[in-house]
């Protein structure tokens, strides 16, 4: 698969040509920031449904999921139904809320009543974490992904990337991005339908023939049909679950999607959408999964000579695409495949460069008092920093082990970014010393548990023992941020702590009813 | 939204029942979520066998397939129900209170 694959370079330029004509068509329609940070609030429901939808089906759960079924198989369900379960949550607890609150960023939501510049620091902080990890996860699975598939070179590949995730989103902003984003959402959960379809078809669409088929095949046998080795003991467990529950609503690139939409309804009716279309998607990965265990395992066009699946378990999905549709859809998925991390990068710079705009340059640096010329320039050139930042570090850690960002950036987001969201939403006792020790503790903790933890100590360094038992720090992180938010609130006893105490009244009212008059 | 709006907001019975009201919800739907979530996490981390357990004498087909679908199946509900209230009681008592309030 090191030739130039011609079918899905030729559907990969289409859908470059169809998305710089959306983004063309965006530029003109931007001309404010709340049209760069928000798409000027005229997204639908169903369109951010789709577009969040779309964030969260990035490659790496495409593949990723597919892949650990294809590997464990019920392993790759327990993932995606973490994944999951975190959404129900944002709209329960923070959806409606921040669209009331907010106008761009998160952290809008978090300095309504508190003071700007520590708040507003320690929440882009947070922030830019997330996205800078995420960013780098993305950005080295792209360059790998890209290379195998349409056989350019690695660093054609991110450059290649990161120079059209620059094009969409300085010139075409929030308009451009979540178009992109529901394109290649439609085009994903079509594509994928497809094959589960296709799947399903060949088993005489029985669920217990494909099972029966993929344990009769798989080297595991019946134990796929059961937990594998994923969450052994109990602290693992809860930890690794709070980070995939409370991660999703601390993540700076799925919250800025709520400020898409016209008002709180559009707000939780684009969840239950959302939600769908992405239970609706795991539920295809794994028959996709298992579908790879029946087609793709036995068949000598996809093993190399040491029987092993061709390119690693992540191409799974991609070699069914091959074994059920043939080399036209195989080119499909690949541009598909392709348009996700496009689309997915996109979002997150535009989150960051948001994070960079609205809450360092405007706020922090410029107390409020940047014009709207002004700020769209920065968070312009913030979008060409931090694409060329991508960039330069997608190549850097081309041969380092990425696997451990992603699972970072969820405990950064679940430990930092969520416990101050929430309790600045829910809690009157909340200052802003409280809110930004509780910000720093997370983001700290998280970080400091991660490096001295298995997954960088002994894995990454190669130390033989990790100094902290565990993979997942966001039981320990989340707690020190919950408990550094409290014991700084309630021992500030300053009049600025009076002040924000007695404000929470009028927030809590607009956080119900939402912008009036 | 001015100091006099919201003092008039805040005074209205009907404000008070409709947040505690979606409240309530809210805690109901999240506590839900979080008992079946961990609830099936603490399964696979005490008790994996239990996902294991056949469900026929001759197939292959485990517990633990539709148990993970179901939990799938009902976080959809579970945002459905929610936005269907808030959609329809909520908002609507909602818009009386603003309008109760001179909006």
């Amino acid at each position: 698969m090191t030739d130039l694959n011609i079918p899905a370079i030729a559907m990969f330029f289409v859908f470059v040509a169809a998305t710089l004509g959306i983004t063309r068509w965006a530029a003109r329609r931007t001309r404010t920031r709340a049209h760069f940070y928000a798409a000027g609030g005229n997204i639908t429901a169903l369109q951010n449904g789709l577009a969040i939808a779309g964030d969260y089906m990035s490659a790496a759960s495409f593949l990723g999921i597919s892949g650990l079924v294809f590997l464990s198989g019920y392993d790759g369900l327990i993932y995606s139904i973490g994944f999951l379960v975190g959404w129900p949550i944002i709209l329960f607890l923070i959806a409606e809320r921040l669209r009331n609150l907010g106008k761009y960023t998160f952290a809008d939501v978090v300095s309504f009543r508190l003071s700007p510049v520590p708040v507003r620091s320690i929440s882009a902080c947070g922030a830019l974490a997330t996205v800078i990890l995420y960013l780098i996860a993305q950005m080295v699975g792209a360059g790998k992904l890209i290379e195998l598939l349409f056989g350019l070179p690695y660093e054609s590949a991110v450059i290649i990337v990161g120079v059209l995730m620059i094009l969409y989103v300085s010139f075409g902003g929030m308009i451009a991005t979540t178009w992109v984003q529901i394109i290649k959402a439609v085009l994903l959960l079509l594509g994928a339908s497809f094959m589960a379809v296709a799947v399903l078809w060949n088993m005489g669409f029985s669920f217990e023939a494909l099972f029966e088929n993929a344990v009769t095949v798989h080297p595991k046998g019946k134990a796929i049909m059961a937990p594998g080795g994923l969450l052994s003991d109990p602290v693992s467990a809860i930890s690794l679950g709070l980070a995939l529950m409370f991660g999703t609503a601390g993540l700076p690139h799925i919250l800025m999607r709520f400020f898409t939409v016209p008002d709180a309804r559009e707000a939780r009716t684009s969840v239950f959408y959302a939600t769908g279309f992405i239970g609706y998607f795991y539920i295809l990965t794994f028959i996709i999964g298992f579908g790879a265990i029946v087609l793709v395992s036995g068949d000598a066009r996809f093993l190399d000579s040491a029987g092993a699946l061709m390119g690693g378990n992540n191409m799974a999905a991609i070699h069914l695409a091959q074994a059920t549709g043939g080399d036209l859809f195989l080119g499909f998925i690949s541009a598909v495949a392709f348009a996700t991390i496009l689309a997915v990068v996109s979002g997150l710079t535009l989150a960051g460069a948001s994070a960079v705009s609205h809450d360092l340059y405007a706020s922090v640096l410029r107390h409020g008092e940047a014009n709207d010329a002004e700020e769209l320039k920065v968070s312009r050139m913030a979008t060409v920093g931090l694409g060329v930042l991508a960039i330069a570090l997608g190549i850097v850690f081309e041969q380092q082990n990425v696997a451990f960002m992603v699972g970072l950036a969820f405990a950064i987001a679940a430990s930092a970014n969520f416990p101050v969201l929430l309790l600045s939403m829910y809690w009157s006792k909340l200052t802003t010393r409280g809110a930004f020790w509780g910000g720093a503790c997370g983001l700290s903790v998280a970080v400091g548990l991660m490096i001295l933890g298995p997954t960088v100590w002994v894995d990454v360094l190669g130390n033989s023992d990790p100094v902290f038992p565990y993979k997942y720090p966001a039981l320990f992180a989340m707690s020190a941020a919950f408990l550094a938010a409290w014991g700084f609130s309630v021992s500030d006893t300053s009049p600025r702590a009076k002040a924000e105490r007695e404000a929470f009244d009028l927030q809590y009212i607009r956080s119900e009813v939402g912008r009036v008059g | 939204m001015d100091i006099a709006t919201a003092h008039k907001i805040r005074e209205n019975p009907k404000f008070a029942a409709m947040v505690a009201r979606k409240e309530r919800m809210g805690r109901r739907l999240t506590g839900f979520m979080l008992v079946v979530y961990f609830g099936f996490i603490l399964t696979i981390a005490f008790a994996p066998h239990w996902l294991a357990i056949s469900l026929s004498a001759t197939g292959v087909m485990t517990l633990g397939i539709p148990i993970g679908i179901a939990i799938i199946l009902a976080a959809f509900a579970a945002t459905g129900v929610y936005v269907y209230w808030a959609n329809t009681h909520f908002d609507e008592i909602t818009r009386e209170i603003l309008k109760e309030a001179g909006h």
